[in-house]
């Protein structure tokens, strides 16, 4: 084959070759960093994965804040307005944190079905809703008006 | 001055945006030498139109006239001055009104100085340059003008202004950012005309390359700046989070980075000039597709400044016309000649290249783990969000390998360079540099407990002072060891000397401060005291202090470090009254070596609360070394032979220079 | 520069435009379709201006009503204001949902910009708008006389907005219920 030939052959080679790897790469990292997100309704029914790292939210349950006294534990509940998810997390919460506003955790499910969150967020902003949240309290609404349009 | 005055002004601006964006183009194909001149005092004139209406927008403010529905969503009668005026970039339109006057004032500064450069080239980059002004003003006087009044009914009181906006970072941070990103368009117009024109060589580098140096170093500090700013004033310590909109401004610095590199070997060698093209063109257009993320609400972020499809759809579309028009030029009319020179082995061009391919593959890592959430939404692949791993899995391994490839730079020549004489002049600052990096971790080790060689620490030493020692180096033998020769080199060079070394120290500063970080969430009672690595911090309670808008509890934080010396910090929570937002002021103790920082958490029962007290080790590092780069990026665009009018080289200046880059 | 390399980049980006495209898509205010033939949520909630009137979803019934989603710290709700005076002094009967807020803001409010609802409702926990999946403010829902939300708005009403997508339905709605 022609020098010339061969060397540009060689160098497309290199560059499908370094695609391929840099690709399989990417592919690989986005798989163990994306983490998905899970309603409460979602996990309750067991569509979470156990072990993995995911986020799970919802409007936090009023009441069920409660601190422990000595360390900095914390546990509180999550609700699409359909299913409830226990959170434990500790650490400080988030400033906007509060019962009755939207609350995202990240985290993994452990056997008790209890989110053990490394991560607590909430809104950022008075009057801002994750659209995470706020799908999920939609689908809740929109099947509670099925039920009740089938109750009838 | 009413509002009035400046939506006019606006108005003014768009129709001689409209005329800049035709006639010089038009009048550079017909060759008309009257029109060309024409794009001169039209740029200028926009940039006195947008000044006025800037001057108008921001006396509103001043006279905290609420009837405009920008003033009175974004200020206060209560508001200090000087955040009654930078409120004006505060929100989506004003900042877009400085977009807009600062594209006229770079447009502006072409037209003074270009006089170099011929008339059909300038009149095509200021077309350019006037057609994106075109889309913006059309934009803002459509879906964003920050002139719409509240009529006839007009509110006495505005709304507070977020708390987070009233810092004198937010003072700073986005003109300096929209500096940069604007100024961005003006590479990219030089390449336009480039293709328009079918004119690529050196000539054409050398006038571009104070322009991409200058915005570049804009983009820099920008982007600093911002990092800066959420240190200090998010209250939690990070400073840099992987988030949309912070990669939206981290890309367009990477690809310009790329640029200002690439352009250098067009200008000497005249090689790399599709990449050159190529990049200028990618530059801007991650810029404008920035200012789309950000602004239309496509992608959930803490920094998201508009909720609006509509504005979306405009900024999209008019994103798609010039990104996929300047892409298609490109590819009918990218230089399809062959290179004027070859170059061989571990040359000079080479190891450019590895820039370029490594810093254009951290932007496309960067650009899916953005973009890869949208996708997964689109295609029904469920919600994602992508956490920072990901994005440090790649960034991290691309920038240590450019480093390294960077501490050779110096020492590589044009066309070919001898493999062995590499080796050579790298080996003893490579020794040196394993040494420091084998030393230094295991050092620490002893006096924090329990703890192991960090690998981090030593990776990131061995890079630092390797990129350092090799710097040195390369200034000591060109200069022969004499002071006097040295004093001889160019600015170029210098600038490049000390960006390259201020890289180093923001990387030191990166790696030691993740290394060595120590941070502790604790509960404490007031009169408790904790040690954390050599410092003792006693919590001394909290007191409640009322303000004119917040009320704030703050608390008291003594430090006494190994000497026995003790300083007091005072983190505050702020409730503000207005808008019930919560403030986290922590409380900062910064030195070069260490940033003490303790912020508060939450109140508990009693008089406990929660804190946060962290130890960061290097942090400074980050930033210093961040403005060290801009700077030596502005030293270099200020080089003599760029200021040089039509006059005879003159021998000595160029002796130094032009050998060495 | 290969003859086809060139056009790679051109090519990827009008693959990234197309899914930028169908991301603006999904944006809720162009879908929002959930609701639509729906009844309107049970609430029971306090009427702004008089804490002793409680309002209940019965007071929907019998007219053709708008039930819009505002608040005092919202400034699309200020440019879009004007727009429900205008509607409001043609006869059409809007309700506000008068979410998030403090009664006081509220009420200085509509003072300083006018009030163009029959009453508002104040629902200050937000407890009606998440019932209603609210996003945030303006949102306006189109309510016949039987309780059913028949339309639903994300985002500011303006002349063109009302002209294209609420007009024709409400005057259609109106007949309707004679």
């Amino acid at each position: 084959m022609h020098p010339l030939r061969r060397q540009r052959l060689q160098i497309v080679i290199l560059i499908i070759f370094a695609g391929a790897c840099a690709s399989a790469l990417i592919i690989y990292a986005l798989g163990q960093n994306a983490n998905f997100f899970y309603t409460p309704t979602q996990i309750e029914e067991g569509q979470a994965p156990k072990g993995t790292l995911i986020r799970a939210g919802g409007m936090v349950v009023e009441g069920s804040v409660k601190r422990d006294d000595i360390s900095l534990a914390v546990e509180f509940s999550v609700t699409d307005g359909a299913a409830i998810l226990r959170v434990r997390h500790i650490g400080i919460l988030p400033d906007l944190f509060a019962e009755g506003e939207a609350a995202i955790a990240a985290g993994r499910i452990d056997d008790n079905n209890i989110l053990q969150a490394t991560e607590v967020l909430a809104k950022h902003d008075e009057k801002y809703t994750p659209p995470e949240v706020a799908d999920s309290m939609n689908a809740t609404y929109q099947s509670r008006q099925e039920a009740k349009a089938e109750l009838k | 001055m009413s509002p009035e005055l400046g939506h006019l002004a606006v108005i003014a601006a768009l129709c001689l945006s409209f005329f800049q964006a035709v006639i010089p183009m038009v009048g550079s194909f017909v060759g008309h030498r009257s029109w060309m001149r024409l794009g001169h005092s039209l740029a200028l004139g926009q940039f006195v139109f947008l000044g006025l209406a800037f001057v108008c927008l921001i006396s509103v403010f001043i006279q905290d006239d609420f009837s405009v529905a920008y003033v009175a969503n974004n200020s206060n009668t209560l508001l200090p001055l000087h955040y009654k005026v930078s409120a004006v970039w505060g929100a989506h339109e004003g900042s877009l009104l400085l977009w807009t006057l600062i594209l006229a004032g770079w447009s502006g500064a072409i037209a003074l100085f270009s006089g170099h450069m011929p008339q059909t080239f300038s009149a095509r980059v200021l077309s350019i340059l006037g057609f994106i002004s075109l889309g913006f003003l059309l934009f803002l006087l459509f879906t964003s003008n920050p002139f719409e009044r509240l009529l006839p009914v007009s509110p006495i009181e505005g709304r507070d202004l977020n708390p987070l906006l009233q810092d004198f970072g937010l003072i700073v941070h986005p003109p300096m950012l929209y500096m940069g990103y604007v100024g961005s368009s003006v590479p990219f117009a030089f390449a336009i005309a480039a293709l328009i024109g079918g004119q690529f060589d050196s000539a054409w580098a050398r006038w571009s390359r104070p322009w991409i140096n200058t915005s570049w170093v804009f983009l820099t500090l920008g982007i600093s700046l911002g990092s800066w700013w959420a240190y200090y004033e998010l209250g939690w310590g990070g400073w840099w989070f992987w988030d949309p909109v912070e990669n939206a401004s981290f890309m367009p610095w990477l690809m310009s980075t790329a640029l200002v590199h690439s352009v250098a070997a067009t200008e000497k060698r005249g090689v790399f000039r599709s990449w050159t093209l190529l990049l200028a063109i990618l530059s801007f257009s991650l810029s404008l597709l920035g200012a789309f993320l950000v602004r239309s609400g496509i992608l959930t972020s803490v920094h998201s400044f508009a909720n609006d499809p509509e504005r979306g759809i405009f900024i999209l579309w008019f994103l798609v016309i010039v990104v996929g028009a300047s892409l298609l030029l490109f590819a009918i009319r990218s230089p399809q000649m062959a290179n004027s020179t070859t170059h061989r082995g571990w040359s000079r061009e080479t190891i450019l290249l590895v820039n370029n391919v490594l810093l254009v593959t951290s932007t496309a890592t960067i650009f899916i783990g953005t973009l890869y959430p949208l996708f997964s939404d689109v295609f029904q692949l469920g919600k994602i969000s992508v956490g920072a791993p990901y994005f440090n899995f790649f960034f991290v391994p691309l920038m240590i390998i450019l480093m390294l490839a960077l501490g050779f730079a110096g020492f590589t020549r044009w066309g070919s360079t001898d493999v062995n004489l590499l080796l050579r002049r790298g080996l003893f600052p490579g020794l040196l540099s394993f040494f420091i990096a084998l030393l230094v971790p295991a050092l620490l080790t002893d006096s924090s407990s329990g703890s192991s060689y960090s690998f981090t620490a030593g990776i990131t030493l061995f890079v630092s002072a390797w990129v350092l020692f090799m710097t040195i180096e390369d200034i000591y033998l060109k200069s022969r060891g004499s002071w006097i020769n040295a004093k001889r080199f160019t600015c170029s060079y210098w600038g490049m000397v000390i960006a390259h070394i201020g890289l180093a120290a923001c990387a030191l500063g990166v790696g030691m401060s993740s290394s060595y970080d120590e941070q502790r969430d604790l509960r404490m009672m007031p009169g408790d005291a904790v040690k954390i690595s050599d410092y003792e911090f006693r919590f001394g309670g909290v007191n409640r202090v009322d303000n004119a808008n917040f009320v704030a509890f703050r608390g008291e934080v003594s430090v006494t470090d190994k000497t026995g010396m003790t300083i007091n910090l005072f983190p505050e929570k702020r409730n503000y009254k207005a808008g019930g937002q919560v403030m986290t002021e922590a409380a900062i103790d910064a030195s070069l070596a260490r940033d003490l920082y303790v912020s508060l958490g939450e109140p508990l029962q009693g008089e406990a609360w929660a804190v946060r007290l962290q130890i960061k080790p290097l942090v400074r590092f980050i930033w210093l070394g961040s403005v060290l780069i801009g700077f030596g990026g502005l030293l270099a665009a200020f080089d003599k032979r760029y200021r040089r009018r039509k006059k005879l080289l003159d021998g000595q200046s160029n002796r130094g220079g032009l050998a060495f880059e | 520069m290969n003859k086809f390399a060139v056009f790679a980049p051109l090519a990827l980006f009008l693959g990234l435009s197309m899914i930028l495209f169908l991301g603006l898509d999904k944006d809720p205010s162009i879908l929002p379709s959930a609701l639509v033939d729906k009844e309107f949520p049970e609430f029971d909630l306090m009427a702004l201006d008089d804490e002793h009137r409680q309002i209940t979803r019965e007071e929907l019934l019998g007219d053709v009503t708008l039930v819009n989603v505002w608040a005092s710290w919202c400034y699309a709700c200020s440019v879009e204001h004007n727009m429900l005076n205008k509607l409001s002094d043609r006869g059409v009967k809007i309700v506000g949902l008068n979410y998030k807020d403090q009664v006081e803001d509220a009420m200085l409010w509509l003072e300083n910009l006018g009030d163009p609802f029959v009453y508002s409702v104040s629902d200050i926990r937000g407890r009606l708008g998440l019932d209603l999946g609210v996003y945030g403010a303006p949102e306006t829902f189109l309510v016949d006389a039987q309780g059913i939300i028949r339309y639903r708005r994300v985002g500011v009403i303006d002349e063109r907005v009302w002209r294209n997508e609420f007009r024709d339905l409400y005057a259609e709605l109106l007949v309707e219920a004679q």
